[in-house]
């Protein structure tokens, strides 16, 4: 294998393993801050133990996280070296602003949150929970800035300086919120409230299952309920508005989304299955829905694969499977809200058993859901790296050697194998404990 | 001043700040690999407990804003140096877990793990950190297309390992002063001896490093020869180790973990200076060296950085001292420690 393809490949496994925890991250922080605000509000010590105890895991949580981002920092200089000198100007600052904007907010206040309950007041703690917060929000905002400048480049003109061929910024503004970065923020914060959603729903169903903390998990089931009904009722819209993004700005992305041939109306497949070969998509049409979804119309035409030379197209059925598979995950999220009122409303949570079984296990869903989702937006931005400007084939590191690289695969996969084991043993571990049933200040 | 010499400032600032900052979490861990206690191992890992992770975002910033000012740097170096980058990512990712998994199973062997892995991590990332700084200094070969092409084995020449072991020796020092005023007791009284050990052997590291640079690595010596006010950095280094034994004895700790972090900021000031105007040199050919010219950004993003830059650092400076103020004192294990 070739030292591109196993960049590819080593950059994909460090960021999608990265990526399984900055959602939790992200969505965790907002459930930290509603728990301790109730703690706040009420005075009520059973709060108290319950963020004490979500802490905990967002604490782990986020030590993994951290472990791992780092990794991607530098991944671009290591790997990507010709696309690190072609984006430095412009793909470097919202990085180096995600550090002094972000990450020492998040990791300086989450000292004060773990270690400082008896250090500072309780006002004090509850705007540590929401620095922390804020920061998780914030630091996904300057990384889907960086990506989405990927997809969708603006504000920067190319020039040659000291002899390389690279993109300088002429717009800050316009570079930070180009075309796709809002509805692409949008779309990764919604998700990752849906997952950490889920992630609470799954540890409280185990509680309500074993009879265990029965006065902490009721109110932690109504809140998963809520939460899951109401982000993935949101994400229905903020998925909307990314597909419309894709149509306007990536048309070969959304053409390689639903396998679409023919330059005209768009058909939207429930499932299918794409023919590269043949150049056809076997599936269960709805005709024209795609096209109306894009613009309420129809009949608007979208650019088909045929127009779309051969080496300008992303690998089709990946990106088609994965995308298809996202969004029917997504509508099975809306489902599942639903269901969970009902449960509500029906046994107060208290039953059926086997769908407090099915609960505990669902956390792994959503996360799946953003495995995929990343696998289509990235996997179709191919063969670029930056879309319409520079092709991936032209911008890994040219002093490599393959093996070199695969050495580094084993490396991360090890630690990474062991690392991902050791957090679901502690996690476990962690939620068969329990939150503290003491009522003591 | 233009605009790329304050950001050769500003990615001085940053790293310093690192090593100032992430230099006594790692000296912590190797001095824990020197106490025999488990409980004391674990008084350590909570010394740093809330500080250790904002440390190192210094470090990560730094990464940023060398990708977003230098890109050049950070593509070449990075590339140039691939696998040595990758043990450090690797020792990083072992360490910082290192602390948060420790205390999460009551088994002995599992903790005993944990504090090994933590000790040793800090020791590797400490050396390694030198190599590089060291390599650096002495120059890589760059060549006109920017690329440095060097293997792992080729990294590890004497005057590297010399830096690599230097720094060792002033974290660890560094280290164990941040923790005399951490600890009480007979872990206070072992880390003292301790610590005065490792004075010795930062100090005869120190003089040994300076004269064998005079020697080998005149380049680094050429900017202080042209301006000599400069050489007032190293001999206050050398002034403030001479009188530190003296606190050390008058058991003024605070005293000294303020002697070893300036100490520490004049060091690698003494680096940047002996460097500028270059971030790399060459060793083939010294009009390939990268310098804050050829591998900046443009000014308008130099612009940019600077006012993120200007709006940024005074809020984390503040919130830093803050979170230092608010876990000052002796560091007692309660329900929430690692």
């Amino acid at each position: 294998m070739d030292v591109e393809l196993l960049s590819r490949i080593q950059f994909a496994l460090t960021a999608g393993f990265h990526f399984l925890f900055p959602p939790i991250s992200i969505g965790l922080g907002l459930i930290l801050v509603i728990l301790e605000f109730m703690y706040i509000r009420t005075g009520n010590m059973l709060w108290k133990n319950i963020t004490k105890f979500w802490v905990k895991i967002f604490a782990l949580t986020f030590a993994v996280g951290v472990a791992t981002g780092v990794v991607l920092e530098f991944e671009f200089g290591t790997n990507w070296e010709r696309y690190s000198r072609f984006v430095g100007d412009v793909f470097g600052s919202p990085l180096a602003a995600e550090g002094i904007f972000s990450f020492f907010l998040e990791s300086t206040f989450l000292g004060i949150v773990i270690f400082g309950w008896n250090k500072v007041s309780k006002k004090v703690h509850f705007f540590a929970t929401i620095m922390v917060a804020f920061g998780a929000h914030l630091s996904g905002l300057w990384i889907i800035i960086a990506n989405s400048w990927m997809q969708t480049p603006a504000g920067f003109h190319v020039v040659t300086t000291n002899g390389f061929l690279r993109a300088e910024i002429t717009d800050f503004w316009a570079m930070a919120f180009n075309p796709s970065t809002l509805e692409r923020y949008t779309h990764v914060i919604v998700s990752s409230w849906i997952a950490a959603s889920f992630l609470f729903l799954s540890v409280n169903s185990y509680f309500m299952l074993k009879k265990k903390h029965l006065n902490m998990a009721i109110p932690g089931m109504k809140i998963a309920a809520i939460m899951i009904l109401v982000t993935s009722l949101l994400q229905l819209t903020s998925g909307h508005a990314s597909a419309i993004g894709v149509a306007n700005y990536q048309p070969s992305k959304l053409a390689a989304f639903e396998g679409h041939w023919q330059t005209g109306p768009g058909d939207l497949n429930l499932v299918g299955w794409t023919d590269e070969e043949k150049g056809v998509t076997y599936g269960i049409k709805i005709p024209g829905l795609l096209s109306w979804l894009v613009d309420f119309n129809t009949q608007t035409s979208l650019t088909g694969l045929n127009d779309i030379p051969k080496e300008d197209r992303p690998p089709l059925q990946l990106v088609f499977q994965t995308y298809h598979l996202m969004v029917a995950l997504g509508m099975f999220f809306i489902l599942y809200g639903f269901v969970l009122i009902y449960i509500w409303r029906k046994y107060n949570f208290e039953g059926p058993k086997w769908f407090l079984k099915l609960s505990i296990w669902s956390f792994i869903l959503p996360q799946i859901a953003i495995q995929v989702g990343w696998i289509s937006a990235e996997v179709g931005r191919q063969p670029w790296i930056v879309y319409g400007l520079l092709k991936t084939k032209d911008a890994f590191s040219q002093v490599l050697t393959s093996g070199e690289v695969i050495l580094s695969i084993i490396l991360f996969t090890l630690i990474y194998l062991l690392l991902g084991s050791i957090y679901i043993y502690l996690f476990i571990k962690k939620v068969k404990h329990g939150p503290d049933e003491v009522i003591t200040n | 001043m233009d605009l790329n010499i304050i950001w050769f400032i500003l990615v001085t600032v940053l790293l310093t700040g690192y090593a100032a900052l992430d230099g006594f979490d790692l000296g912590v861990g190797i001095a824990s690999l020197f106490t025999k206690k488990s409980e004391d191992k674990r008084i350590l890992m909570n010394s740093i407990g809330p500080l250790w992770d904002g440390n190192e975002v210094w470090l990560i910033t730094g990464g940023g804003a060398l990708f977003a000012a230098f890109p050049h740097v950070y593509a070449s170096v990075f590339s140039g140096l691939y696998l040595a980058l990758m043990l450090v990512l690797s020792v990083m990712i072992l360490r910082g877990s290192s602390l948060e998994f420790r205390s999460k199973v009551e088994s002995q062997s599992w903790m005993k793990t944990w504090e090994i892995t933590f000790g040793i991590s800090s020791l590797l990332f400490a050396l390694l950190l030198g190599v590089a700084l060291g390599n650096v200094a002495q120059g890589l070969p760059v060549g006109q297309d920017m690329n440095i092409h060097i293997n792992l084995f080729q990294l590890l020449t004497p005057y590297p390992i010399l830096i690599g072991l230097l720094t060792i020796a002033l974290f660890t020092m560094h280290g164990t002063f941040f923790a005399l005023n951490k600890t009480s007791d007979e872990l206070n009284a072992n880390l003292l001896g301790f610590g005065k050990i490792v004075y010795w052997l930062f100090f005869i590291l120190f003089i040994l490093t300076t004269i064998v640079t005079f020697i080998f690595i005149p380049d680094l010596t050429a900017n202080f020869n042209a301006f000599p006010l400069w050489y007032v950095l190293p001999v206050l280094v050398l002034g403030m180790a001479l009188v530190l034994p003296k606190h050390l004895n008058k058991g003024k700790f605070k005293l000294a973990f303020t002697y070893s972090f300036i100490m520490t900021v004049l060091l690698m000031t003494i680096l940047a200076v002996g460097l500028f105007p270059n971030f790399v040199p060459s060793t083939i050919n010294p009009e390939f060296s990268l310098n804050l010219y050829n591998a900046a950004s443009s000014s308008k993003t130099l612009t940019v950085m600077l006012i993120i830059a200007l709006i940024g650092m005074p809020i984390v400076i503040a919130y830093t001292i803050w979170i230092n103020k608010i876990f000052r004192g002796k560091t007692k294990i309660e329900e929430t420690s690692y």
